[in-house]
């Protein structure tokens, strides 16, 4: 019978995971969105001397739900001069494309909705479609904010895949293939994360990838305080919402590349030291941790029924501690049954997961730290650090990492050695264009000069 | 049909529109236009090529109130103008009639209305600052700032009850003795008041975006400032040093010592750095008053029913968005003849379309930021 199982099971398996992993991820999702918004409004909360929201459910861990609930109850306002079928089909198109782009991601070594040879082509293409429903969008509302919102985000777009798609490529010279899983095995292969052998390729991804996300500093395309909310202006109930659960998952997928390519994807840190093989444990220790903790605050949430939620997340977190752990206990208590072995075998899938997730969590972080200090770009301050100093920047790192793998095979160079060097290189002239263009600027004429060349052409 | 006596807008909708050019509404109901201000821009992509304002969405009738009520009654509707330092209103108003009924207050209640004053003044600028900076896209020092004026917020309610539309001077005098500890609570504000100013560059003085965002935006000359009447901090920042703490002493700064900070370029950093240094000033003469508080009375013996001698009298105070002036005309009875206020918001205001023409849309907002204008008190 077991036997019957699991044999059904493997030859279902090549079209039964990728639907189950689809299915999860299409649900899982917004649930992920909203709890990424809770996590950005307690971080900027506790930025801000401030405690963020607390009413709902323990720490307003109840939050998201009720939002959700909200904007799905809210009335559904299309305005009188908007056009409707596009109107209607905008935040469509814009959250599709975005969740098209998961499809490629390797969330760890077996979670994947499809291993395509292009993988990374693929999510880059399908992930920049999604301008298309901001302009349109803009467009539909025939409102002069969500026009002037609509334009600027186009112009940032093409402005900045530009220079984020090249630093793509000074990874991809390293990894030589175009499939997401095969560049998280050559970093594995080769024994280093791709952003210590190109750093400067990862910091104008990071740049570049704020920018394509429509985050501040470079928000222009939603500029609260100028364009009052930019494309989504005369958008309310479920299809802002649509909107706005695109926003986040473009974070998630722009935050899951920048894993991929140049933080080891689902590598632990170090995956080749066995000195440091105890950090498979870890998982399962935080998990454990913080399911100790919760039940720790539990009896000092004010009401009962938050005193329950709160037991109900230490649960939850003890749930994922023993799935974590489940892998490594299973030979032992079990013996060498094919169940064990089967759990055992998910080893690799979960600690990768983890990991994957852990990173993915940092980065995200690490946007919103950016966005809670830094104050916003002006649009044309926006385009000319793209143009000027990110784009020829991102374009001489490739031609520097080019040059350091050329020392490296070429010449027998170590590697190290060569690579540090051209970093050294794209270093100083990043530090030339940045002086060069501090002199350029301060001259009232540049806005001026911007626009004008605009409209003559 | 258009009202002939009014006049037709100076420049966004006369002259016919050319291919590429939109006229955007901004306001009344705008995230950044700080209250219920209007903006009509005309606009070429994003640049504005003309300004318009159009304010009275707060327009209460003060100054007509006024000659429906007695001096006294008068005096908390002063406080609804700016209400972001009610105080400072109450003062000039306050001043002005004791300089009609040629009385003043007694030196005690001089002091401690100075120390209100700058107390007030630096809330006022926390606000701003707060406000600024988010306009800007800085949203984290808003807190910070806002943390800092909930101290001061928390000594005037000590002091009279109320935190915003304090009405905390009277006609003559004080109405109210300093709490105990008052000096206490002040000098715990003032003595780590410092740092906080510091913090506050820290994180924007020296942040590459905030200079980018405000170097040689919105530009007004010295010779312009003069010309507009603009006052306070938008004309120091231009580089005229007019304070009217320093050119007609009121109150008690005659005492202290303190500097007027002035810029040089009359841009939007110039503005911004010149109330970070006021802030630092008021700081300073919060604590030399502090110090000595002179003993005695604090009510000069002018009278329960006011009636002051017709006539008519003009006296300004240094608000902290600029000249604060009253013009009373009185004609010997209980209720003034007619009060005009003049407004630094409005008159600062003035200035906009002049500074704006040629920036986009993102220093617009920059600039209603640092001119610093409370809507109440532009609409009155």
């Amino acid at each position: 019978m077991m036997h019957l199982l699991q044999t059904s099971l493997e030859a279902l398996k090549p079209f039964l995971l990728p639907l189950i992993f689809a299915v999860t991820i299409v649900a899982v999702l917004p649930l992920i969105a909203g709890y990424i918004v809770l996590m950005e409004r307690k971080v900027m909360a506790h930025m801000q001397v401030r405690l963020g929201p607390m009413r709902v459910g323990p720490h307003g861990l109840l939050q998201p739900i009720a939002d959700a609930v909200k904007l799905l109850l809210k009335e559904d306002i299309i305005p009188e001069s908007a056009d409707r079928l596009v109107f209607w089909l905008a935040p469509l198109l814009t959250v599709t494309t975005a969740m098209l782009a998961m499809a490629a991601l390797p969330f760890g070594p077996g979670f994947q909705i499809a291993d395509l040879n292009i993988g990374l082509l693929f999510v880059v293409g399908i992930s920049s479609m999604g301008i298309f429903g901001i302009v349109l969008g803009g467009w539909a509302s025939n409102s002069h904010y969500s026009l002037l919102g609509a334009l600027r985000s186009a112009a940032q777009l093409v402005s900045y895949e530009t220079a984020g798609g090249m630093a793509i490529v000074g990874a991809l010279l390293f990894a030589g293939t175009l499939s997401l899983r095969n560049i998280v095995e050559m970093q594995e292969n080769l024994g280093v994360w791709f952003i210590f052998a190109a750093p400067v390729g990862f910091f104008i991804y990071l740049v570049a990838s704020i920018a394509e996300t429509n985050r501040a500093p470079f928000d222009m395309p939603e500029a609260e305080s100028e364009l009052v909310a930019g494309y989504m202006t005369e958008y309310s109930g479920f299809r802002w919402a649509l909107y706005f659960l695109a926003e986040y998952t473009n974070v998630v997928v722009v935050a899951s590349i920048a894993t991929t390519l140049f933080l080891g994807g689902w590598l632990r840190p170090f995956p080749h030291t066995h000195a440091l093989d105890f950090l498979d444990e870890f998982p399962a220790a935080l998990m454990l941790g913080l399911a100790v903790y919760s039940l720790y605050r539990a009896p000092k949430q004010p009401v009962l029924i938050q005193k329950l939620v709160m037991v109900l997340v230490a649960g939850m977190f003890a749930a994922f501690a023993v799935i974590l752990l489940a892998p490594m206990v299973a030979t032992h208590v079990a013996g060498a049954t094919s169940i064990a072995m089967m759990v055992a075998s998910w080893k690799p899938a979960l600690l990768g997961g983890f990991w994957f997730l852990l990173k993915i969590f940092l980065y995200i972080y690490l946007f919103m730290w950016l966005r809670f200090t830094f104050p916003r770009y002006r649009f044309d301050q926006l385009m000319r650090l793209g143009w000027q100093f990110l784009i020829p920047i991102s374009i001489v790192n490739v031609m520097a990492i080019g040059l350091g793998l050329a020392l490296h095979r070429v010449w027998g160079w170590p590697r190290g050695l060569a690579l540090i060097t051209t970093t050294l290189i794209t270093l100083l002239i990043a530090a030339a264009l940045a002086h060069t263009g501090e002199k350029k600027e301060g001259s009232e004429a540049m806005v001026g000069e911007f626009w004008g060349s605009g409209r003559d052409a | 049909m258009a009202d002939p006596r009014i006049p037709a807008p100076a420049n966004v909708e006369t002259t016919v529109l050319g291919a590429d050019e939109i006229i955007l509404n901004m306001g009344p109901q705008h995230p950044s236009t700080h209250g219920v201000l209007r903006v009509k821009l005309r606009l070429d992509g994003e640049k504005v090529v003309g300004s318009e304002c159009v304010i009275g969405y707060l327009h209460r009738g003060v100054e007509k109130i006024a000659e429906h009520r007695t001096y006294t009654q008068f005096a908390p509707y002063v406080d609804r103008m700016d209400y972001v330092a009610a105080v400072s209103n109450g003062l000039g108003y306050c001043e002005a009639v004791e300089k009609l009924l040629g009385a003043e207050a007694p030196p005690r209640a001089r002091v401690v209305r100075t120390i209100l004053t700058e107390l007030q003044r630096i809330a006022s600028h926390l606000f701003w600052l707060g406000t600024h900076a988010l306009d800007i896209g800085a949203l984290t020092p808003l807190f910070y700032c806002l943390r800092e004026r909930e101290e001061i917020l928390k000594i005037f309610e000590h002091y009279c009850g109320a935190r915003l539309t304090t009405h905390a001077f009277r006609i003559g005098g004080l109405q109210y003795e300093t709490y105990d500890g008052f000096e206490r609570d002040v000098v715990q504000f003032c003595e780590p008041f410092d740092k906080r100013v510091d913090d506050y560059e820290a994180l924007l003085t020296s942040n590459r975006i905030w200079l980018a965002r405000t170097k040689g935006i919105g530009v007004l000359s010295a010779k312009d400032a003069i010309d507009y009447g603009a006052s306070g901090p938008v004309i120091r920042g231009s580089g005229v040093k007019w304070d009217i703490r320093k050119a007609m002493p009121y109150a008690a700064y005659s005492d202290y010592e303190f500097e007027i900070p002035t810029g040089e370029n009359g841009d939007t950093f110039d503005r911004y750095m010149v109330r970070l240094e006021e802030m630092r000033q008021s700081r300073k003469i919060c604590l030399q008053a502090v110090a000595k508080i002179p003993a005695g009375p604090i009510m000069a013996r002018i009278g329960k029913v006011l009636k002051p001698p017709p006539g008519e009298v003009y006296h300004a105070i240094e608000a902290p968005k600029g000249e604060l002036g009253y013009y009373i005309v009185s004609d010997g009875t209980t209720q003034p003849y007619r009060v005009r206020i003049r407004p630094p918001s409005l008159i600062n205001l003035e200035a906009f379309d002049k500074m704006v023409r040629g920036h986009l849309i993102a220093d617009v907002v920059a600039i209603i930021g640092t001119l610093d204008i409370v809507l109440g008190e532009v609409d009155r």
